[in-house]
């Protein structure tokens, strides 16, 4: 009897749920959504401290909105209307004054900032919180290494609130590293009352805790399900943010992503595949900004230290055989910045990413191929990360198709995405599709990490060239003094080089897509292309 | 009884360890290497190692071994690098979520098999024994995630009646204080009308997909043991001696023909709580399936072992108890070592 009572009760409660809420759901309510923004992602933060050991992407976004740093980026406005970031100008963050001597910058810090537990910010916190950042190895360490900053050393306390950074050599990458996500100001204290002999940074305290001075704190975080961030009330270091609340749910199917977002429910999204960015488009109904990736593509990589790849007419002949045009319509909708064709011989800006002068040409490839003494072409494999399969797996099979009109078997090799980094490090990989892109915009940055002889992980193709450092190392030397024309003939260097070289076949430069309701307003797009919710306002 | 029930937990210890040390073996066999994916696409070589040493996977396997087991013993499954908790917590707070959306599946699906069955059962042949061949060959070709998401289109998307996909609760409730991790009940024992009402509303539509899928061994096995029965002698002779219909189907033939579905239900349970990822990922449910499979893509050796022992603990008590409901609906059978 009891279970049949129970029973009745749950099918009565299930047709009151079919019945539509009613209005008097509460206005506080009504309320609540309107000062609250629903972001809608795939995947959300394992750490959300970016100095932890394998803190992955989403991870970063908790700490570029709950921590502050030294200094930050100024926007500006792209000619469609876009919020960018601003490479070349600084915003102080927590810092009042900077001034850049020869060998150091030194750094006032505001008297007004305070951690979210009410204790000051002062110049110990800053210190400890880029002692840290160069000590506990892993990725933060590296980053912080990019721009030259890699001992406990070069970070001097002045006095309560003077800090000074000492330059070990001169680097025009220094300053911009203190503006990216690694280098955020922790509350020293609080965590060094968390700190064991094991863990001497605290690093498990702040796996699951914001400890900054940010404009936002995580208030609730259940690990893929969803993290809650409440505005920080006592933030004066910037405009007031408009949203009080942040509500970030993970929703693995993109295509319920896509739904959320059409039936309104969603204020947020991005990471949908392309097709569906553009149909959403077309549709009107929502506002979406695409915007390139700064200083990133996707490439067609070679292994030059074997045969055939180490011939460099068949990697030219590879890069007239690549079908551009159909893996701009087919694979990405359109959505990506084009990077061939550009119709020059040599390019004409000191920029990057740029376009190179190739395009598909089935004869001049057949040509270029039997001229490297491959008539009848060869066999191989093409591999690509199953991870980004909405993107790669087309890619690959048009250039598969099209290498096929040359003679060349390429065989598509599916690599998982845990088996991906390591696949690449081998560099055994003949021939494969990939993305990379770096956080400070600067061309020969790129080119260090992708070209150069000194043969670093992202030199995907082991790629060795004398003639190529000394343009890059030139680059980098004229940069740090200033000589303007000796830095551009040098970028158009390697440019042209890896060009004509073609070590890597550039094709597109990807978008940052993100899609948001027409009430929504104040995106930014910064070079983590991550969202910053300060600017956010919704209504 | 109770010694029984001890004798049988006994017996299951040689088969955990077995799990244990293969589940150990897989995942480190597994071709990704967790470090490297885990430092990020910045990572140079000596940032790997760093974070392989980090991890102890620089040591040899035996002494990671050693480790594991030392750990499992304290009750500690290490920590998942995809999310960054401990597995055990992790495990605790997503196994009521996957546990619920389950037995509500399943509990909707019984409701719609059991009498379909029957029915077909006492008519083959007939109209109503196509409809329950047709409905269960439907469900259960239909891949869960395909009915999850038209489920989604059809009543979050074009009607609008079904809330948002979006996990347990719609974002602006708060969770219910944990008593059991149900949120329907302990909502019920916070006395929160409005929470208990959203978290019927998200589980619903899930609920459905799964009742969809598992309708069939369900359906089919309760035909088919209610058909043996009728076609009994006891059965003919309740029949003869006058007993109406109802009774005779009901408390005769139904009461001898449970045995086989029990044990059915049984297995479709413990097959749905570990296959129930797509739907878990369709509707973003923050259950268990989707964490081992998320973990798996990642080569993120503790959860993985984690989920793969908690599953081996649950079809041993889950035998247990199917084996004591045994004894309960047929006196005849005992429990025996």
């Amino acid at each position: 009897m009891k279970r049949r009572q129970f029973l009745k009760s749950l099918s009565a409660a299930g047709a009151a749920t079919a019945l539509p809420m009613p209005a008097i759901w509460s206005s506080a309510k009504a309320q609540a959504r309107q000062e609250t923004l629903l972001v809608v992602s795939e995947s959300g933060p394992n750490n959300v401290d970016i100095h932890g050991v394998g803190t992955n992407v989403p991870g970063y976004e908790v700490s570029w909105n709950c921590y502050d740093r030294l200094i930050s980026h100024e926007m500006k406005t792209l000619p469609n209307g876009t919020q960018y970031y601003d490479r070349d100008k600084f915003k102080m963050e927590l810092a009042e004054d900077m001034n850049v001597g020869d060998m150091s910058a030194t750094f006032k810090l505001r008297k007004d900032a305070k951690f979210q537990d009410g204790t000051p910010v002062t110049a110990k916190d800053v210190k400890w919180s880029l002692d840290r950042a160069v000590s506990v190895g892993g990725f933060p360490t590296f980053q912080m290494g990019a721009g030259s900053l890699t001992k406990r050393e070069q970070f001097v306390i002045v006095d309560d609130h003077t800090v000074r950074v000492d330059f070990i050599k001169k680097d025009r990458l220094t300053l911009p590293d203190l503006a990216v996500i690694v280098p955020c100001i922790i509350n020293s204290g609080l965590v060094q009352k968390h700190a064991t002999e094991k863990d001497p940074w605290g690093l498990e305290y702040t796996k699951l805790n914001t400890v900054g001075s940010g404009a936002y704190k995580m208030t609730k975080w259940t690990p893929g399900a969803e993290v809650i961030l409440e505005r920080n009330e006592d933030w004066k270091l910037g405009p007031k943010p408009k949203v009080r609340r942040i509500v970030w749910r993970m929703v693995p199917s993109a295509g319920n992503r896509r739904a959320l977002l059409e039936r309104g429910d969603a204020d947020i999204s991005y990471e949908l595949p392309n097709k569906d960015f553009v149909e959403l488009r077309d549709a009107g109904k929502l506002n979406i900004v695409s915007t390139p990736f700064s200083n990133g593509c996707q490439y067609i990589g070679m292994n030059v230290t074997k045969p055939p790849f180490d011939n460099v007419k068949v990697r030219q002949a590879v890069a007239y055989a690549i079908p551009y045009q159909k893996i701009m319509d087919a694979a990405l909708y359109g959505l990506a910045k084009p990077l061939y064709g550009s119709g020059l011989d040599k390019v004409k800006e000191a920029v990057w990413p740029i376009a190179h002068n190739y395009n598909t040409d089935i004869a001049k490839a057949k040509k270029l191929l039997a001229e490297a003494g491959y008539p009848n072409g060869f066999e191989t494999t093409l591999s690509f990360d199953l991870g980004f399969a909405t993107v790669n797996e087309p890619i690959c099979v048009l250039t598969q198709e099209s290498l096929a009109q040359i003679g060349i078997k390429a065989q598509i090799n599916k690599v998982t995405g845990a088996n991906w980094r390591t696949e690449l490090n081998k560099k055994t990989m003949p021939l494969y599709t990939n993305v990379f892109s770096g956080w400070l915009d600067y061309p020969e940055y790129f080119f260090i990490w992708c070209y150069h002889g000194k043969n670093s992980i992202f030199n995907t193709m082991s790629y060795q060239s004398k003639e190529m450092d000394a343009f890059i190392d030139g680059a980098g030397a004229a940069a740090t003094s200033g000589d303007k024309a000796a830095y551009e003939t040098n970028v158009k260097g390697f440019l042209d080089l890896a060009f004509t070289d073609i070590p890597r076949i550039p094709i597109f430069q990807p978008y940052s897509n993100v899609a948001m309701q027409k009430n929504v307003s104040g995106y930014q797009y910064w070079f983590h292309r991550r969202l910053d919710y300060r600017a956010l306002a919704k209504g | 009884m109770l010694g029984m029930v001890l004798k049988r937990l006994m017996l299951a210890i040689p088969s955990l360890i077995g799990v244990v040390i293969v589940t150990f073996l897989l995942t480190r066999a597994l071709p990704g290497d967790p470090a490297a994916y885990f430092a990020g696409p910045a990572a140079t070589e000596e940032a790997v190692a760093q974070i392989r040493k980090q991890l102890g996977l620089d040591q040899p396997l035996p002494q990671q071994f050693v480790r594991y087991v030392g750990d499992l013993a304290r009750g500690d499954m290490g920590v998942a690098l995809t999310t960054g908790q401990p597995v055990t917590t992790e495990i605790m707070s997503r196994l009521p979520a996957s546990a619920e959306l389950t037995l509500l599946g399943l509990l909707v699906s019984v409701l719609v098999a059991v009498p379909l069955g029957i029915l077909a059962a006492t008519s083959p042949g007939s109209m109503i024994d196509h409809v329950c061949r047709i409905v269960t060959t439907a469900g259960v070709s239909l891949p869960v995630f395909f009915t999850g998401l038209v489920l989604v289109y059809v009543f979050y998307y074009q009607l609008g009646v079904a809330p948002a996909p979006l996990g347990r609760l719609d974002v602006f409730f708060s969770a219910p204080p944990q008593v059991t991790g149900f949120y329907l009940i302990d909502s019920l024992i916070a006395r929160d009308g409005e929470v208990f009402v959203a978290s019927l509303k998200q589980l619903l539509l899930p609920a459905l997909t799964l009742a969809i899928f598992s309708l069939a061994p369900i359906a089919r096995m309760t035909r088919a043991s209610m058909l043996a029965v009728l076609g009994s002698e006891f059965v003919r002779t309740a029949r003869a001696s006058g007993l109406s219909p109802g009774t005779v189907i009901v408390t005769y033939a139904f009461r001898n023909a449970m045995l086989p579905v029990v044990t059915t239900l049984g297995m479709v349970f413990s097959f749905l709580l570990g296959a129930n990822v797509l739907v878990e990922k369709v509707f973003a449910w923050p259950g268990i399936g989707s964490y081992a499979v998320e973990a798996l893509i990642a080569s993120d050796f503790a959860p993985v072992q984690g989920f793969v022992l908690t599953m081996a603990v649950m079809y041993v008590i889950l035998n247990l108890l199917i084996d004591i409901l045994y004894g309960l609906i047929d006196p005849r059978v005992r429990i025996e070592a």
